[in-house]
């Protein structure tokens, strides 16, 4: 099902006159050594050994006792954990559905208009995307501090009674650190949209304005249909981001105040290395890494291009990668 | 087409403020930085910073793990990229399914077996503790974005090379690679980019030797409340870790977003 992620694109995309590659070449497998070496022992081999350990009851030290499933039915039964889980599906709305929705409606007015100035606006918009997120905290941690930008401009229009501690309310921190990630990604969304915008046939258009289409009809009849790729690896993109999500809150409110804002990866870390309770976080984790796997793979089959769909060439296909 | 004036200078302006709230923060965070006690403006909190955070150290340990790694995911990249576009390797969709499942993987599920790993190998807190573990988690985006580059060098071109006797590892160096160099600098830009910000790796694998400590970590633990730095110092401390990546960036941005959106805006 993933496997249509970024092989499908590159074979459709292949050139017309592709030569058939010749007998099976043992000789490849030597290229291909580095690379399986490196990712076998240090991503295929932990993940094997997580799996593994989230069937024990270990402390990292004493001998590790099977436990079966206990692991898992923890994961799905603490309510602290399904309290994170659920702080995760917030997060999603923030991180993901905000971001590609504001994306998408800002790109669609765009897509009317010759936009001047558009390399400097994306260069701005992307901006977010290359900060280290430690430095993202510090910064948000600062304007939504109790004496920072934020409160000072809502006790200047006279709504001092509304300022707060944002991150330390046990109201508000969720919501903000929400709003810190739709900050992150809406600028990624608005780029890809406008690069996949750029690469629709501008007759398109005309023909749907001689039709007699309105601004809403060309968005959902051309626009939106041809942003499907665009849209796809959005999603994904923002989906992974909000689930991992560790940086960001271990450097904001490390799942404060209280258990606010806490999320399975922060629980993972803590469990590993800090409550000793390795085969929960390790269950966790494989929990984890598997809603993940199943989202993007829901989003890569719900969106992926119908051979009717208008085709993109390399230009598209490029698109996904550079992300 | 033509849309109304109106509508351009709504889009504008809309695209402005899109534009401003983005920059605002790391603009806030500039403005504190600069700000000093007596109500004035100066650079005396970067000298605190950069005395109190051992921030020299932090930047040239990013500095040595990102290069690396970069480097080495560059070559392992073009080695396995090369195979996969053009030589028929056995259990190839095999090989593609399972760094496919590698591109969206949580690393959350990586770190506690690599920590074990690691410090059974007597790694932990070394730079190998950081280079190893993201030369694997970087193969299968350099191994993907090879491969579909080497894919578009028409296989004639490789013919004519074998035809004049090269060997397939002299068409890699003397053909592929000269004409993939633009593909391979984006993608080490973009390796460059998330190795140097990388944190959760740094927290659990580098945690007691600052020697080796990162820019995002060291910036990390300055800034938390236990260190009690004034929020102006950390402010600037932000901002020299920010700035190289900004820096980049600022020079970069056309082959990163560029590439991004190649030969589409013309």
């Amino acid at each position: 099902m993933t496997a249509t992620l970024l092989d499908a694109p590159a074979v459709r995309a292949a050139p017309p006159r592709r030569r058939r590659k010749a007998r099976i070449s043992w000789w490849s497998l030597l290229y291909l050594a580095p690379a399986l070496a490196f990712f076998g022992i240090f991503v295929l081999l932990p993940i094997v050994q997580s799996i593994r350990i989230s069937f024990y009851d270990w402390d990292g030290i004493t001998v590790a006792s099977p436990t079966g499933l206990a692991n898992y039915v923890a994961v799905f039964s603490d309510s602290d954990l399904r309290e994170a889980l659920l702080h995760s599906l917030v997060l999603l709305v923030f991180y993901s559905a905000l971001p590609v929705g504001i994306g998408l409606v800002l790109a669609g007015a765009m897509s009317r208009i010759r936009i001047y100035g558009l390399t400097v606006f994306r260069a701005v918009l992307f901006l977010p995307q290359v900060l280290s997120s430690v430095v993202v905290a510090v910064a948000w941690r600062e304007i939504l501090a109790d004496d920072g930008p934020l409160n000072a401009a809502l006790r200047a229009i006279g709504l001092g009674a509304v300022a707060r501690s944002w991150l330390g309310d046990f109201d508000t921190a969720l919501p903000s650190i929400g709003v810190i990630g739709t900050w992150v990604e809406y600028g990624l969304c608005m780029v890809l949209f406008l690069a996949g915008i750029a690469t629709i046939d501008r007759s398109l258009y005309e023909a749907a304005r001689l039709d007699g289409a309105g601004a809403i009809r060309e968005f959902t009849d051309i626009t939106l249909p041809a942003l499907r790729p665009q849209i796809s690896i959005a999603l994904i993109l923002t989906i992974t981001f909000a689930l991992r999500n560790f940086d960001l809150i271990w450097n904001t409110t490390r799942g404060g105040p209280g258990t606010s804002t806490t999320v399975p990866s922060v629980y993972v870390y803590e469990d590993a290395f800090q409550n000793r309770a390795l085969g929960r976080a390790s269950a966790l984790a494989v929990v984890l890494t598997v809603v993940i796997l199943v989202l993007v793979g829901a989003v890569q089959l719900a969106l992926r291009e119908r051979p009717e769909g208008p085709s993109r060439g390399w230009r598209g296909r490029r698109a996904r990668r550079r992300v | 087409m033509r849309a109304t004036p109106r509508d351009s200078a709504v889009t504008h302006a809309v695209l402005v403020v899109a534009a401003l709230i983005a920059a605002f923060p790391f603009a806030s965070v500039i403005v504190t930085s600069l700000r000093s006690d007596d109500g004035g403006v100066g650079v005396a909190n970067y000298g605190q910073a950069w005395a109190q955070g051992g921030f020299g150290s932090a930047l040239l340990s990013s500095a040595i793990v990102a290069f690396t790694v970069v480097a080495t995911t560059a070559v392992v990249a073009c080695l396995a990229g090369y195979a996969l576009a053009h030589m028929r390797v056995p259990g190839e969709k095999l090989v593609l399914g399972v760094l496919i499942v590698g591109l969206v993987l949580p690393y959350e599920v990586t770190v506690l077996p690599l920590y074990q790993m690691l410090s059974g190998w007597g790694l932990v807190d070394t730079y190998w503790a950081l280079i190893l573990p993201q030369v694997g988690l970087s193969v299968p985006l350099g191994v993907f974005w090879m491969r579909s580059f080497f894919k578009t060098v028409p296989g004639e071109l490789l013919d004519a090379a074998r035809m004049d006797g090269a060997s397939s590892l002299r068409i890699l160096c003397s053909v592929l690679v000269p004409v993939a160099l633009p593909a391979i600098a984006t993608l080490a830009t973009i390796l460059f980019l998330f190795t140097w910000n990388e944190f959760l790796l740094a927290l659990i694998l580098v945690p007691q030797n600052e020697a080796v400590q990162t820019a995002p970590l060291s910036l990390s633990f300055f800034s938390g409340a236990e260190h009690g730095a004034k929020p102006a110092i950390t402010a600037a401390a932000a901002v020299l870790v920010a700035l190289p990546i900004v820096v980049a960036y600022v020079i970069l941005q056309r082959r990163l977003i560029t590439g991004l959106t190649e030969g589409a805006v013309k």
